[in-house]
């Protein structure tokens, strides 16, 4: 059960267009098998963003599932992967992933969670109800110290059932690759602790019969009280001991170079990963791999200047090696005048932006002006000449599109951003901000900036990540570690450094104490 | 001219003796002093060491009577008439210099050049005050 790993081709939605899509998806799954295949030196396993809750009681989730994902997902429950080859695995999880529609791991342990929560609340109530059931006839009556206790009960009860549902009836945010230890622990304790209770009360109640309803009923309370303080601890591990700041994880992406720094108490190395991806989602701009390389036209002048011609008669594989030795060598002596060209072409881009930039701002101000919100308490005397028709958000948005439209799509052109903007989406855009009175600035802010990856994502589906790293993923954080969250196209890399130790010392200033001089230099004469 | 806390202050030094010269109503001497231990060391463009607090001569009147005493621009004024000057408010030296019954003043003024010039000539002898 250790070595198990799991992963799901869930797909990635971009605005591409339905054909596309379907190809770039069978092409990203192939992609993504091979590469998590490979990926076998290190411990490599799969996080899914989509969900696992914490310790749910009652589980809600059906309803924010998906309902088309079935058909393009794919599960791979593999085995123990020290001792099977490569083919042998590449077949395998290809079976699999034929034949395995739905991932019923996922809910296997939200249900465990939820069976033995309900079993928990349940079992005071069956405590007292079961005496009463079954030997009513011979229960030495008990009247208000029951009462009282009785009373205590049921808030109790009811404050439990209130904490369990705010804190742990949560929809999913992630599944983790790895078993969650605390939850793990939690639930062991909370087992054990019911069974203990139970078997204690089959043996000296329900065997014996025994009479002092008193003391059973002050024995359900002890178990709803203790199981109050197992939620208290459950609250601790889970929700509160890392939120005090003890780590900073550096989180750069391997694709551009975007670069953050979080402050993150003493996680798991896949809670952690969990962490990072949530602020990843809203702090780093988009992923845009047009925006990546160097053009050609400068890199491959390089390349095609030299022709090296075999004059000996070595072997070949000395000869292959002098031969790109020399070819670096002679490239180094080279004066390299590619600096240059990347200079201008810079240069040239930017100013490119910058037009088109001045264009879609005048053209979209301009465009902003012919519309106006129509008040209601305006009077409604309006000349024959011009009748005014009122419009709703839609049809201002079609009204004052067309002569913003060539200067957008020139400018989303030039930033290589047209790809994450349909003219649907800026349609849509446009009657957002024209209902919520916005400026054109306002409106242009989400064209001008790239925005967080969230922004362009469609969120009913889950996103897939790979966590790589070191050391087993459910130790916690620790300083120098390295780890990394990879997806096909690019990867994030994580390196851990603690926070100082903070020394603060005191130093009292009396108010009294701030007084100043002049600084004088006179001159006298004499 | 420099000086260590604690020790005592040794220096090349060179009598002036300036008569001081009836102008109106005012006996005046010629020459401006800037400095003191009330004043700003760090402004002061004569002293070799910044911290220095000591009673300079800022400028000379051209012909007057401290320019013909042989006073220059620079002089560290270490005593007047037999008062120290080194540790003295500026408003002490100048009430010092211009007293109203005083006719002559006698100066020790110190200025680098006069160590410069003892340690050239090896033979000479110094006047060291202390």
């Amino acid at each position: 059960m250790d070595n198990e790993s799991t992963y799901s081709g869930y797909s990635y939605k971009s605005s591409h267009s339905r054909s596309s899509r379907k190809h770039r998806e069978r092409r990203d799954r192939q992609r993504s098998k091979s590469r998590d295949i490979t990926l076998r030196g290190d411990k490599s396993v799969t996080i899914q963003a989509t969900g696992e809750p914490l310790l749910d009681a009652e589980s809600t989730r059906g309803d924010d599932r998906d309902d088309n994902w079935g058909e393009t997902n794919t599960v791979v429950t593999g085995t123990s992967v020290d001792s099977v080859s490569n083919e042998d695995l590449a077949r395998i999880s290809k079976d699999l992933e034929d034949s395995l529609p739905l991932d019923c791991r996922r809910y296997l342990s939200p249900a465990l969670g939820a069976i033995l929560g309900l079993f928990a609340l349940v079992t005071p109530l069956a405590f007292l109800a079961l005496p009463q059931l079954l030997w009513r006839d011979t229960l030495e009556p008990c009247g208000t110290p029951c009462e009282g206790l009785y009373i205590s009960l049921a808030f109790k009860l009811l404050i439990l059932l209130i904490s369990t549902w705010a804190l742990f009836l949560r929809p999913p945010r992630a599944s983790l690759p790895r078993f969650f230890i605390f939850r793990c622990l939690l639930l062991a304790l909370v087992f054990l602790f019911v069974a203990s209770y139970w078997l204690f009360y089959g043996v000296r109640v329900l065997d014996s019969r025994e009479t002092d309803y008193r003391g059973i009923v002050g024995y359900a309370a002890s178990l709803v009280d203790a199981l109050l303080f197992i939620q208290y601890l459950a609250l601790v591990l889970l929700e509160v001991r890392h939120l005090q700041p003890a780590f900073c994880l550096k989180v750069v992406r391997t694709s551009d170079g975007a670069s953050r720094f979080y402050n993150v108490g003493c996680f798991s190395i896949q809670r952690a990963a969990v962490w990072v991806l949530d602020q990843y989602y809203s702090d780093f701009p988009v992923y845009n791999p047009a925006l990546l390389n160097l053009p050609k036209s400068i890199l491959s002048k390089k390349m095609s200047a030299f022709k090296v011609y075999n004059l000996g008669e070595e072997n070949s594989t000395n000869n292959s090696t002098g031969q790109s030795r020399s070819m670096i060598a002679a490239n180094a002596r080279k004066r390299d005048n590619s600096h240059n060209e990347y200079y201008y072409e810079e240069a040239e881009l930017e100013r490119r932006v910058r037009k088109r930039k001045a264009r879609l701002v005048v053209a979209v101000e301009e465009a902003f002006t012919h519309i106006k919100r129509h008040q209601d308490d305006e009077a409604t005397v309006s000349s024959p000449k011009h009748p005014r028709e009122l419009m709703d958000p839609r049809e201002a948005a079609q009204a004052i599109f067309a002569p913003m439209a060539r200067a957008m799509q020139k400018y989303l052109r030039a930033t290589r951003q047209q790809s994450y903007h349909s003219m649907e989406s800026i349609m849509n855009h446009l009657q957002f901000c024209i209902s919520h009175n916005m400026t054109p600035k306002a409106f242009l802010e989400c064209y001008l900036t790239p925005g967080p990856t969230l922004q362009y994502l469609d969120t009913s589906r889950g996103r897939q990540w790979t966590l790589v790293s070191e050391a087993p993923v459910t130790t916690s954080l620790r300083q120098g570690q390295v780890f990394s969250l990879s997806r096909p196209d690019f990867s994030l890399v994580v390196t851990v450094a603690p926070l100082p130790f903070l020394r603060l010392s005191e130093e009292f200033i009396d108010p009294k104490s701030h007084k100043f001089v002049m600084k004088l230099q006179s001159e006298t004469s004499v | 001219m420099s000086f260590i806390p604690g020790q005592p202050v040794t220096a090349v030094v060179q009598r002036i003796e300036i008569m001081k010269l009836r102008h109106g109503d005012n006996l005046i001497l010629g020459f401006s002093i800037g400095g003191g231990i009330d004043q700003d060391p760090g402004q002061n463009p004569f002293s070799e060491d910044k911290t220095d607090k000591g009673i300079y001569v800022t400028r000379i009147t051209p012909g007057g009577p401290a320019h013909d005493a042989g006073l220059r621009m620079g002089d560290k004024i270490m005593q007047v008439n037999g008062w120290d000057m080194t540790v003295v408010t500026h408003d002490k030296a100048r009430k010092r210099l211009t007293k109203k019954d005083e006719d002559v003043v006698r100066l020790l003024v110190t200025r680098k050049s006069l160590e410069q010039a003892v340690k050239q000539s090896m033979g000479g002898c110094p006047q060291t005050v202390t």
